[in-house]
């Protein structure tokens, strides 16, 4: 077969869920012309399967610059918000009235309060306001909780959004501001040398200075191939849908929220179970189960969906940025957060990409933390 | 707009929004729904809607049986003396 024409950019992304499709938009933002590579349905598609909080009040315990990542990000989401919302029409459903996380038990109650008083400690200068509320207090705030509710944790910052809406929006702002999205666009092979990238992707050959790399798992194995590492593995989490209900929840809780049109969203699980996504009888009832400890009345709704997705995860949990020594242009972007993180990598990764220098707040991303060098 | 079929006699007496009427032995609430000529309201705009497939896919048919919401009213038979209304917007959820 004949080489295709090249087809010129001045940035590609690989990848087109939140991650993707954010900082493909974010670029588009900044004047470049930039190309949307997207895998097709046979990807894992995290995105699809996301729960959709804003969540800042647990992210980067023992790693303060995550949780200044995140709450900034928590930041410009307002603004990203806005902004779709002008651009295409679309409400992304963001609020951000606060958040909690509830502890079923004394020894949960404390070992949440140590962790909420690190993650103040740890934010140095930042103010990192959070209460922990006993469970008087908080049946004031949330109604019909359960008996085993001893209290919770509760920070102004955190909030929930539609993860659906968001992908669209960014993707509908993103083609509407000239960008090209090619689906069913896996890229086959690729070519580097600094500042000067090919990709071959669904019968085209796609040429830039930049390139991005934002394929979620598929990330593992492309970045090698751009001088680039991102050891990142599947975490199976599953969620439960309830049939809708009029407004109950005023805020999100850490595994229960209630979406804009009435449904309660049930997450989560952690597990590692590979390249696997099915669902497990016993991890569903142990969810429902939690849930209706929490919320005894949950259990009088009914589950009209359940669903699986694979996070996109690091060894240490935290998100990966890098930009390539070897082939300077090429950058990865690798997390499990693509909502939170959202706002974070449209307006302020997507600057940095385009003018060429990751901002030395983002040095400890790198995925050079996990090189045996690093470590001795 | 519906009536009943000559040869299957109305024997069970149920409650649609309160009134009694009665429906033939093996029909659902969905059916007591459409012989009363009560439609319902979806959760989110309010957009009215009746039984459509009569056979558990559309959801269209919701109802509050005996005190529970959200019931696909066509896959549930008539009994004597249930109490069916239609669900109208979204259901409460909540304590009690």
């Amino acid at each position: 077969m004949a080489t295709p024409r090249t087809e010129s950019f001045e940035a590609i992304v690989i990848g087109g869920g939140l991650v993707g499709a954010a900082i493909a938009w974010g670029l588009c933002r900044q004047g470049l012309a930039t190309v949307l590579l997207d895998e097709g349905d046979i990807a894992y598609r995290a995105s699809r399967g996301n729960f959709g909080l804003v969540w800042v009040q647990s992210k980067g315990l023992g790693a303060p610059w995550y949780q200044r990542w995140t709450r900034a990000s928590a930041g410009e989401w307002p603004r990203l918000a806005a902004d779709l919302a002008e651009r295409t029409a679309t409400d992304v459903g963001l609020q951000q009235p606060g958040g909690v996380h509830l502890c079923l038990s004394e020894p949960e109650f404390e070992a949440r309060a140590e962790r909420m008083a690190q993650m103040q400690r740890e934010a140095g200068n930042t103010p990192y306001e959070y209460r922990m509320i006993r469970a008087p207090e908080l049946r004031d705030m949330l109604p019909g909780l359960g008996a085993d509710v001893v209290g919770a944790s509760f920070t102004p910052y955190d909030g929930h959004a539609n993860p659906l809406r968001l992908l669209h929006a960014l993707h509908r702002a993103f083609t509407e501001a000239g960008g090209v999205y090619v689906p069913e666009a896996k890229v086959e092979e690729g070519a580097a040398a600094p500042h000067d990238f090919a990709v071959l992707a669904a019968g085209r050959r796609f040429a830039a200075p930049r390139l991005v790399l934002a394929a979620g798992l598929g990330n593992a194995e492309l970045a090698p191939c751009f001088g680039l590492a991102a050891p990142v593995r599947p975490q199976r989490g599953q969620v439960l849908v309830t049939e809708r209900a009029a407004e109950i929840l005023p805020m999100p809780i850490t595994t229960i929220r209630q979406t804009q049109e009435g449904s309660l969203m049930i997450g989560d699980s952690i597990e590692e179970v590979g390249f696997d996504l099915r669902q497990t009888p016993p991890v569903m009832q142990a969810i429902a189960d939690r849930a209706v400890r929490s919320f005894p009345w949950i259990g009088d709704l009914s589950i009209v969906r359940a669903w699986s997705a694979l996070r996109v995860m690091a060894p240490d949990g935290l998100p990966i940025y890098d930009q390539s020594a070897r082939f300077p242009g090429a950058y990865t972007a690798n997390c499990h957060s693509g909502v939170t993180l959202a706002g974070a990598h449209a307006l302020l990764l997507a600057p940095m990409i385009a003018q060429g220098v990751l901002d030395p707040m983002l040095d400890p991303f790198t995925a050079g933390r996990f090189d045996v060098r690093a470590a001795s | 707009m519906f009536a009943l079929r000559p040869e299957r006699p109305a024997t069970i007496e149920v409650a649609v929004e309160g009134q009694p009427l009665r429906v033939p032995e093996g029909a659902s609430a969905a059916v007591a729904l459409l012989l009363a000529g009560i439609g319902r309201t979806t959760a989110l705009s309010g957009a009215p809607r009746a039984p459509y497939c009569l056979m558990g896919v559309c959801f269209e048919c919701l109802a509050e049986i005996d005190g529970v919401a959200n019931q696909q009213a066509c896959m549930v038979p008539a009994r004597p003396g249930m109490r069916i209304r239609a669900q109208r917007g979204a259901r409460r959820a909540g304590p009690a």
